[in-house]
C-alpha cells in the first residue's frame, strides 16, 4: 500500500500524531468513558455541542458519556508556579448522538510564551503530518475582546459583531456599527485581514490601545516563530476564527486540509476556563477531528481491494495460496469463489481448473 | 489541486438573476441554457460549474462543501444558521420577514401567543428577545390560512409586496428583519480558493453598487 493511503487511514494518522506529541515531551492522558454530568452542564458554552448523552450512574448520580476531554484535564490542572502539565490524548467523544474519534493535546499550568508557541507549532505540524495542502488560520480572542470593548458595544452588540466577523459578513457589520465610524473602520480592517506579517502591519494603525498592542505583539512573535520554522506560507492571520469570549482569552486557531469541507483542527488559549473552575492555571490546547480524515481516504482509494482472485473451487489449495501471496506484493488481495457484492477491485485474476484465466 | 469553482444556484427567478450577474462577471456557462434534464452545467475554460438546487438546500450544499459558493436568501441563513461565510449582500430578491395577522387582531397579552410559520427558529429567536411566551405551529405552506381559520393568532412569514396578505384581509404588524439574497462560501473552500472566490465577490460587488 502506498504511503499516502496509509496516512489517509484515520487510525494511522492518530498514531502518527501521538508520536509527534510524545517527541515534544507530552505524556498520554487516558480518561474514563464517562464523567459526572455536572462538570459539563456547568461549562456548557465551552462545549461544541450541548447535546450530551446522559444516564443514571451509581446512587442515581447523573452521568454523561464524555462529549469533551479538555474539561476533565483542566479540572486537575496544576497550580504551582513554574509547573506546566503537558498531555496528549486520542479518545472517542460523544456529541449529537455520534461517536467521534479525536486526538489532541492540552498544556495547562503556569504557561510561558514558549509553551504557547510550541502548541501553535504542534498544531501546524499536525496538519503537515496529515498530508496534502493545509492552512492554519490564526486569530486572537484577547484582541477581539479589546476592540469590541473600545467600540462601546453592549453584550448583545458584541455577540452580533462576533457573528459578523465569524461569517466575514461586512455588510451586516457596517449596519451594526451605524454612525460609529471608528468602530466600523477598525472592524472592517479586522474582517478583511488575511495573510502573514504584512497583514498584521496593515492592522497596526487601528489597534492603538495598550491591550490591543499587547495582543499584536503576541501575534507578531508567533508569526515570527512560524516563519522561522518554515510554515509562513501555510499560516494566515484571519479574524473569522473565533471561540467563546467567556472562555478563550488569547490566540485561537483553526486548521484545514484540502478536500475536507470543514476545519479538521481547532484550538486556542482558554485561561478563563480554569479561572471559572476556581484554579489559577492558564491553558492552551487543540483537537484534531480524526473522523474527518475518512473523507480523504474515500477520495484517494477508489478500489476496495487491489486484486480480486476468483476461483471455482477446483483449483488446488497450494496453487491458490501461492497466487494470493504473489498478488499480495502489489497490495491487498481478496480471494473469493464468487464475485463479491458491492466491492470494487483494480485487477481481477480468475482461477479455474487447468490454470489461470485472465 | 482542484481549481474548479462549484456554484449552487437556487431554482427560480432569484437564481436566474444571480446567474445573470455571474455571467456579467465573466463566469458564463452557455450550457446552462440547454433544455433537458441535466443537473450540472460546466464551463471548463472558466473552470466553473453550476447546479440548480431547491432554494432552501443551497446553504446545505455550501456548508457541506458540495458547492464552494452559493446564492441564498437571508431568511434561510437566519433559519438554519449554517457555518458558512456570508461574503456579499446582493441586494436583490428583497423582501422582509414580518409578523402579520387579521386586521382586527389584538395581542392576547395574558395568553400564550399562537404563531404559525415556516421559520420556527427565526420566530423563536424573535419572541425570545421580547420574553413573550409563544406556541409555534410549524406549517409548510399557505401560512396565511392559519389566522383566518383561527389556527393561530399571527403568522411569521416572508412579505414581498403584501398583496396576498391584503387579499386575505391580513396586515403586517411588525417587521422582524429585511431579507435579500447573499453570496455565501464554504469555509474550507475559502482557505484554498480565496483568490478566485474574492475575484468573483469583487466583480459581483461592482454590479451591486
Amino acid at each position: 500500500m502506498k504511503t499516502d493511503q496509509i496516512w489517509a487511514n484515520e487510525e494511522q494518522a492518530v498514531f502518527a500524531l501521538r508520536r509527534l506529541y510524545q517527541r515534544c515531551g507530552y505524556t498520554p492522558y487516558k480518561m474514563s468513558q464517562f464523567e459526572e454530568y455536572d462538570l459539563y452542564v456547568r461549562n456548557k458554552d465551552f462545549l461544541i455541542s450541548d447535546r450530551i448523552i446522559t444516564f443514571s450512574g451509581e446512587g442515581g448520580k447523573l452521568m454523561a458519556l464524555k462529549p469533551d476531554v479538555t474539561l476533565s484535564i483542566v479540572k486537575n490542572a496544576p497550580e504551582t508556579p513554574r509547573v506546566v502539565q503537558k498531555v496528549y490524548y486520542s479518545e472517542n467523544v460523544y456529541r449529537d448522538y455520534r461517536e467521534i474519534m479525536q486526538a489532541g493535546l492540552e498544556c495547562v499550568g503556569d504557561l510561558t510564551r514558549y509553551d504557547i508557541a510550541e502548541v501553535v507549532l504542534l498544531a501546524v505540524k499536525s496538519l503537515a503530518l496529515l498530508g496534502g495542502r493545509y492552512v492554519l488560520d490564526i486569530s486572537h480572542m484577547g484582541l477581539l475582546a479589546a476592540v469590541l470593548e473600545r467600540c462601546g458595544f453592549d453584550e448583545e452588540k458584541k455577540k452580533q459583531a462576533m457573528g459578523c466577523l465569524r461569517r466575514k459578513n461586512t455588510h451586516d457589520l457596517k449596519a451594526l456599527c451605524g454612525e460609529n465610524h471608528g468602530a466600523w473602520e477598525c472592524l472592517q480592517a479586522l474582517s478583511a485581514c488575511r495573510g502573514g506579517a504584512e497583514a498584521l502591519d496593515a492592522l497596526r494603525p487601528y489597534l492603538t490601545a495598550p491591550s490591543e498592542q499587547q495582543a499584536v505583539g503576541e501575534l507578531e512573535a508567533l508569526l515570527g516563530i512560524l516563519k522561522a520554522s518554515g510554515y509562513e506560507a501555510q499560516v494566515r492571520l484571519d479574524f473569522s476564527v473565533s471561540n467563546d469570549l467567556g472562555y478563550y482569552s488569547g490566540v485561537v486557531f483553526r486548521g484545514y486540509l484540502e478536500g475536507i469541507p470543514e476545519s479538521i483542527l481547532s484550538g486556542g488559549q482558554y485561561d478563563k476556563l480554569p479561572r471559572k473552575m476556581g484554579r489559577k492555571s492558564k491553558a492552551i490546547g487543540f483537537a484534531v477531528y480524526a473522523d474527518l480524515l475518512q473523507e480523504l481516504y474515500r477520495e484517494k482509494n477508489p478500489f476496495d481491494v487491489d486484486t480480486l482472485i476468483l476461483h471455482d473451487g477446483s483449483v488446488s489449495l497450494t496453487e491458490l495460496t501461492a497466487a494470493a501471496a504473489a498478488a499480495a506484493k502489489d497490495g491487498s488481495v481478496l480471494v473469493a469463489a464468487s464475485v463479491p457484492n458491492g466491492r470494487s477491485w483494480k485487477k481481477l485474476i480468475r482461477f479455474e481448473k487447468g490454470g489461470q484465466v485472465l | 489541486m482542484n481549481d474548479w469553482i462549484n456554484i449552487a444556484l437556487p431554482k427560480g427567478r432569484l437564481g436566474e438573476k444571480a446567474y445573470g450577474m455571474l455571467k456579467n462577471s465573466g463566469y458564463e456557462c452557455p450550457a446552462i441554457h440547454d433544455p433537458g434534464r441535466k443537473l450540472i452545467f460546466e464551463n471548463p475554460e472558466k473552470r466553473v460549474r453550476y447546479f440548480w438546487v431547491k432554494p432552501s438546500d443551497v446553504a446545505i450544499y455550501v456548508e457541506r462543501g458540495a458547492a464552494d459558493l452559493g446564492i441564498v436568501g437571508k431568511d434561510i441563513l437566519l433559519e438554519y444558521e449554517p457555518e458558512v461565510y456570508e461574503l456579499l449582500n446582493l441586494k436583490m430578491g428583497k423582501c422582509r420577514m414580518a409578523v402579520a395577522g387579521k386586521k382586527d387582531f389584538r395581542d392576547p397579552v395574558g395568553q400564550t401567543l399562537k404563531v404559525a410559520t415556516k421559520f420556527p427558529n427565526i420566530t423563536r429567536n424573535f419572541y425570545a428577545g421580547k420574553c413573550r411566551d409563544i406556541d409555534i405551529i410549524h406549517l409548510n405552506g399557505s401560512i396565511e390560512l392559519a389566522p383566518i381559520l383561527g389556527l393561530s393568532h399571527v403568522i411569521v412569514d416572508i412579505v414581498e409586496t403584501g398583496t396576498t396578505l391584503k387579499e386575505n384581509n391580513l396586515t403586517v404588524y411588525e417587521e422582524i428583519v429585511p431579507i435579500s439574497a447573499r453570496l455565501i462560501a464554504n469555509v474550507a473552500s475559502y482557505q484554498f480558493k480565496d483568490e478566485a472566490i474574492n475575484t468573483i465577490r469583487a466583480r459581483l460587488e461592482e454590479q451591486v453598487n
